[in-house]
């Protein structure tokens, strides 16, 4: 098992029941610093796989550390979310939170390397990220390390032609040591991914890039825990883990509405969708 | 130049493990020694350049000294967005090495011609744009890239360039201007590829009763404007060359300075004009066409002093 930071030495069943909790915090930090700027509903359907990667998923001994887990967010959009996970995991300080996207404050719409700790590479522009993932997993196994690089994007970003670059490379350089997570919300910024793209064949098609490839539900814990600690079935191929979302996840007036990747929280809404995701889910 | 990039690069492999070259699929048989001599150290990334650029950034930011080499247009222009974001906006050490600069594939045709790329890479922040004028310079100066802890883009030719330098020179270092030879009449200031032409064109110039001063603007950004102001309080003609669009590279960078400082200089801005070439042809036709050979320089030049 993996160093984790809230539940070592139990199980997956029993982390659960932390991994919901914490889920629930972070969806309340975004609902309050989303009541500016855009990408609510691209936050809240990466919040699982965020919650689960820093609490436990990744080997995350501190942001610094050169054995760390990397996580690259490629769907830079999401960022409130990796920021409030990043403060719960006490990487940055949650005092920071309520500044998201005022003047001067570190919490830029996408993530920017060097202005918080945790940040491995600036994102917001899309199809960059799965490449910069080869190069760290590529350069940990020359160096003969053991961290494993994470890259999140959208399924939407799966139409920019450098991911498929990427694919072709991390493939070919046999990076068993890359797990790609795709966010897919299945709406992306101006209609449904599946009238631009046939989601349902991402699979296939990362398969026949060479890749291995588990689908989830991208909102249960258990199981994105359990697909992400899999030992690959082939040590030497990247993993694709296609997590089926939805997007605006927890606050049903959000749930898979494309408005939401544009909408501010009205600040009238902002204690009833705090109360809707507290409640049991 | 390659050959003096090869040089150097193999030298800097062998003593550090951590230096790493990537290439797009180009450089036919150029690297089958270095790569036989590091097989680690070497990665024919294929023909994605966008990617290429990123998996630089990422070895990059684990520790790796990495070397990008392709064929200039398209490790330039085609991953443009990638060296925006990936190298510059996170001041990511990469070399980036542009070969077949300028009209070098000129019977390719203008997709192979690279006349834009000092103009764009030189308005990115953080970017360091170097031109290196001969193999000596393209030795010194591979050197001096590597060291850097930001982004650089190195320009260099082909194979087969003159030596400039016969002397040799030392202190070659990124951003500032290297002086060739001592004149009076009007100073010419140049980079890259243009180095070897302006060298012929000053004796040209001599044969006609003009002193030229050569200087080698090899560093674009960070321009050398100490030098620049030097010049401007001694000459009142001055004469840029490159082989490049005469739009935003050099020439344009040289005039900016002028400008600022309130010099009353008249500048010459020889290169390339606001044009791709069609009909294409050989470099030697293009560089004759537009008035880039050593004959035709002096021929610009020196009706351009006497104009004054």
């Amino acid at each position: 098992m993996r160093g984790t930071a809230v539940a070592q030495d139990i199980t997956d069943d029993e982390r659960v029941p932390c991994w919901r909790r914490i889920a629930k915090e972070v969806r309340q930090d975004v609902i309050r610093m989303q009541q500016r700027g855009t990408g609510v509903g691209s936050a809240l359907s990466a919040v699982d796989m965020l919650v689960v990667l820093y609490f436990g998923g990744m080997h995350y001994p501190g942001p610094d550390h050169p054995d760390r887990d990397r996580f690259i967010l490629s769907k830079g959009h999401a960022a409130a979310a990796l920021y409030s996970v990043l403060a719960r995991r006490g990487v940055i300080d949650a005092k920071l939170l309520p500044g998201f996207l005022t003047d001067e404050s570190p919490l830029t719409g996408h993530p920017v390397r060097g202005s918080l700790p945790g940040i491995e590479v600036s994102s917001g522009s899309l199809g960059h990220g799965l490449a910069l993932g080869v190069g760290m997993a590529h350069a940990g196994r020359m160096d003969g390390k053991r961290y494993r690089v994470f890259v999140m994007l959208g399924d939407g970003e799966m139409q920019e032609g450098s991911v498929w670059e990427g694919a072709i490379l991390a493939s070919r350089l046999g990076l068993g040591n890359l797990v790609m997570l795709v966010d897919a919300n299945g709406l992306q910024g101006y209609d449904r991914v599946e009238a631009i793209t046939p989601a349902t064949t991402l699979a296939d098609k990362l398969r026949a890039f060479g890749w291995q490839v588990v689908e989830v539900d991208g909102h249960d814990h258990g199981r994105i825990s359990r697909a992400l600690a899999a030992s690959p079935e082939a040590p030497s191929r990247p993993t694709a883990l296609i997590a089926h979302t939805v997007k605006g996840k927890g606050v049903r007036e959000m749930e898979d509405q494309l408005g939401w990747h544009y909408f501010s929280v009205p600040a009238a809404k902002v204690e009833p969708f705090i109360a809707e995701v507290g409640g049991e889910p | 130049m390659r050959r003096a990039f090869l040089t150097a690069i193999t030298e800097l492999a062998a003593s550090d493990p951590g230096v790493m070259l990537l290439t797009g699929d180009t450089g036919f048989h150029v690297f089958d020694q270095f790569q036989q001599q590091f097989p680690g150290q070497y990665i024919n990334v294929g023909i994605s350049e966008a990617a290429m650029i990123g998996m630089a950034a990422g070895l990059a930011l684990s520790g790796k000294r990495v070397f990008v080499y392709g064929i200039a247009p398209f490790v330039t222009l085609r991953c443009l967005e990638q060296i925006r974001v990936d190298l510059c906006y996170q001041r990511v050490p990469v070399v980036i090495v542009g070969v077949g600069t300028g009209l070098t594939y000129g019977t390719s045709g203008a997709t192979h011609h690279t006349i834009e790329d000092v103009a764009v890479l030189n308005c990115l922040p953080g970017m360091t744009v170097v031109c290196p004028g001969d193999p000596v310079e393209t030795s010194a100066l591979v050197r001096a890239a590597i060291a850097l802890d930001g982004p650089c883009y190195l320009r260099i030719g082909k194979s087969g360039e003159p030596v400039v330098h016969q002397q040799g020179v030392s202190g070659v270092r990124i951003g500032q201007g290297i002086t060739l030879q001592r004149g009076s009449d009007v100073a010419i200031i140049a980079s890259g590829t243009m180095l070897a032409t302006a060298s012929e064109a000053c004796g040209l110039l001599a044969e006609q009763g003009i002193a030229p001063e050569l200087v080698s603007m090899h560093t674009i950004k960070p321009l050398d404007r100490d030098l620049l102001t030097a010049l401007a309080e001694r000459f009142a003609v001055m004469v840029t060359v490159e082989e490049h669009t005469v739009i935003g590279g050099l020439g344009s960078a040289v005039a900016t300075v002028l400008a600022t400082q309130g010099s009353a200089v008249r500048l010459l801005m020889a290169g390339i004009p606001d044009q791709y070439a069609e009909p294409a042809g050989s470099q030697e036709w293009l560089r004759e066409r537009y008035h880039l050979t050593p004959a035709r320089l002096a021929e610009r030049v020196a009706g351009f002093v006497r104009q004054g």
